[in-house]
């Protein structure tokens, strides 16, 4: 375990400086479209609140009341800032990414799967910590990771983290599962009724499988893959089609895909079990490690409402509105102090920074791999996106 | 007295006041060609800005490429995408799959309007004819979404579909390629129904009934006297369901189980890879068979009866 945690940590520093350089070239590039994202464009001191503010956010990141009126912390910011909150919520990182695009939302919760994408392309603006009087209490372990810094600079703040689970139907597996082969090797035995999630960044959860059932593919990083990695993954997923009911990227309709038992088995987020009301699914985090996410706050380059936005940032680093919302959502708070206001931060592994350490958290695949290797090129994103397409068929 | 006369018979009929709009509407009569264009000008300007102008930028698109990392659009000229989206073998699998659906549906509904567009406009009673066009024409009242998503649960593990079937031994579809077959043919009925019935309305009764006296059975009175007459009606019906299920994407979604159709993986380029270019070049596949597809039926007269 230590072993695996120095060597992650060593190719996470080498992916990094990498990726610097690729996206200081790629700023060069786009500079004189994007508008400039540079020092001198961030705040040092902040004005007036705007009076509104625009969030695009995953779903249960910002709960105003709407969906259950006990679960409510937007109202306690409304209340102390004046900002009014609209949200608008997004199923895949890609979605997200677009939506961004279009320049009205001020703040959004991005994975590391679109951060660095979202800092490529200018979408968003680098964020002076100082002003925010929370940031000094987020784990120290969740700040300047690759995935929301770029060469020293902040992009925004953690918010929480989790692991991609894996649920299944109590009726259908009484004795519990404790390895993702339910999915893959043995998917045939519930063919029809495994799910999977629907979109390209779901090669990685095979990629990790891989690490551990076929260790002579060398896969380091199930995010740098080079092409023969990829084809073996592309080939697993292929072979698990067969058995898939259906993809899911709206977790809506997974909930009701397992309330009716129409899946039975497959990836999930920990909100999901806890949305499920028929009481036959239980969640696992398997012996092969997983996927999983490390959210950041981020500020759009184009936000008319920057005061707001920054108030947003505080105010959900905050112990107690950053204990609710990663709460109800499931998954570990980035703020350390949020712990005393929730129960049940040892489930979630909160500041375990080994624990944190088994899960891959989505990155954007390049074409340099992230773990650090320099004689292949790294099959990227795009790549990805065909291979997703072709494996649905 | 007759000053007074005067005066009244001024208020009664009082002269024109030269205002703009009356000095427009004198120079517009002695001009007919000025009146039609300014009358066509708004909704043709309307039809080449939102209808052509969209279409063309389509094409464009399909022609240019993308930064494949941060998904912005390089005006680069290139036919590379229009290449792999003709070469594609996932290309080609997901349009047969597509056209399959499309044909299948319209086929259904077709089969479906028939009887009942033959049973509203020439057997019910008026009153009943009415309470049936209203029938018809309820779902579409509802939100698509709504109907999607009740088939959903209609073809859920154990839903009305599965339950009603399982005392005999069968199993529900599930969801897959025949739900979404069953789902789109249930949306697009309405379209279907009502050109197919207004086409069988202007069938006079009076041929049915020469038909008759001369010996002519119902099947060859239908296929000899009416279905010549009603084709150009069939063919318009066809036409709504064919291109609304070539393009759909929402309902596979929803009850194709894990199957993409073309509208899916212009949705996917648009949505989740960031690829526009691509995506374009895929939109252009519907495009072209609806093209074939609608030059083909113009010589039936089909398109009058839109």
């Amino acid at each position: 375990m230590n072993r695996l945690f120095t060597a992650r940590r060593s190719t996470a520093f080498a992916g990094a400086a990498l990726l610097s350089t690729t996206l200081l070239l790629t700023a060069c590039g786009t500079a004189g479209g994007g508008g400039g994202g540079d020092d001198s464009g961030m705040p040092t001191e902040l004005g007036e609140t705007e009076g509104q503010i625009s969030i695009l956010a995953w779903p249960g990141y910002v709960e105003d009341g709407s969906n259950d009126p006990t679960v409510d912390w937007v109202t306690p910011y409304e209340d102390a800032t004046g900002c009014e909150v609209t949200v608008k919520t997004f199923g895949t990182s890609d979605e997200a990414l677009n939506l961004m695009k279009s320049g009205e939302y001020d703040v959004v919760s991005a994975s590391g799967d679109a951060s660095l994408r979202l800092v490529a392309g200018g979408d968003v603006a680098p964020v002076n910590t100082d002003l925010l009087e929370n940031y000094a209490g987020i784990f120290d372990f969740l700040k300047m990771q690759s995935w929301n810094s770029v060469d020293g600079v902040s992009y925004g703040v953690p918010h929480g983290y989790g692991a991609n689970l894996l649920m299944y139907n109590t009726d259908v597996f009484p004795g519990g599962l404790d390895s993702w082969s339910a999915v893959f090797d043995d998917a045939a035995a519930n063919s029809g009724a495994v799910t999977a999630y629907d979109s390209p960044i779901y090669i990685a959860d095979a990629a990790v499988y891989l690490m551990a059932t076929q260790p002579d593919l060398g896969i380091e990083n199930p995010y740098s893959l080079d092409e023969a990695q990829l084809a073996a993954a592309v080939d697993l997923l292929k072979a698990q089609r067969e058995h898939i009911g259906e993809y899911w990227s709206d977790y809506l309709k997974e909930i009701q895909a397992f309330e009716t038992g129409d899946s039975v088995v497959g990836t999930t987020w920990q909100v999901i079990q806890n949305s499920i009301t028929t009481g036959n699914t239980e969640v696992v985090l398997p012996r092969e490690g997983t996927t999983g996410w490390s959210d950041t706050w981020m500020i759009s380059s184009q936000s008319a409402n920057p005061n707001c936005a920054y108030a947003w940032l505080d105010y959900i680093a905050s112990p107690e509105a950053n204990a609710t919302a990663t709460g109800y959502f499931g998954e570990a708070p980035s703020s350390e102090a949020a712990c005393d206001f929730r129960e049940d931060c040892e489930a979630y592994h909160a500041g375990d920074e080994e624990y944190a350490s088994q899960i891959w958290y989505w990155s954007t695949p390049i074409a340099d791999c992230l773990d650090g290797r320099t004689d292949v090129e790294c099959t990227d994103y795009s790549q990805w996106t065909t291979a997703w397409q072709e494996i649905k068929g | 007295m007759s000053s007074t006369l005067e005066q009244s018979a001024r208020t009664a009929v009082p002269l024109p006041r030269g205002t703009a709009a009356r000095r427009l509407s004198v120079a517009l009569s002695s001009r007919p060609r000025a009146r039609l264009a300014l009358l066509l000008s708004t909704p043709l300007l309307w039809l080449g800005l939102v209808y052509i102008a969209a279409l063309a930028a389509l094409l464009i698109t399909a022609f240019w490429t993308t930064d494949t990392f941060t998904g912005e659009v390089r005006t680069e000229w290139t036919l590379d995408n229009i290449i792999t989206v003709v070469t594609g073998s996932l290309y080609q699998t997901v349009t047969l799959r597509t056209l399959g659906i499309a044909v299948l549906v319209t086929v259904l509904d077709i089969a479906i309007a028939l009887p009942i567009a033959f049973f509203m406009a020439k057997v019910a009673k008026p009153r009943l004819r009415y309470a049936l066009v209203i029938a018809v024409l309820m779902p579409l009242w509802a939100s698509y979404l709504v109907k999607a998503y009740a088939w959903r649960s209609v073809l859920s593990e154990g839903g009305i579909v599965d339950w009603s079937l399982r005392p005999f031994g069968i199993e529900g579809p599930g969801y897959g390629l025949p739900a979404v077959i069953m789902t789109l043919a249930y949306l697009w009925l309405p379209y279907v129904i009502l050109p197919i019935y207004a086409g069988l309305e202007r069938v006079p009764d009076s041929l049915l009934e020469a038909s008759g006296d001369l010996g002519g059975k119902s099947g060859r009175t239908f296929f000899s006297v009416v279905l010549p007459m009603l084709w150009p009606s069939i063919i318009a019906g066809a036409i709504f369901s064919f291109s609304l299920s070539l393009g759909d994407y929402i309902t596979v979604n929803i009850v194709g189980g894990a199957n993409q159709l073309l509208g899916n993986l212009v949705y996917t380029n648009v949505g989740a890879a960031n690829n526009l270019p691509l995506a374009a070049a895929i939109a252009l596949i519907p495009v072209a068979i609806m093209s074939v597809f609608l030059l083909s039926v113009r010589r039936t007269g089909a398109l009058d009866n839109l």
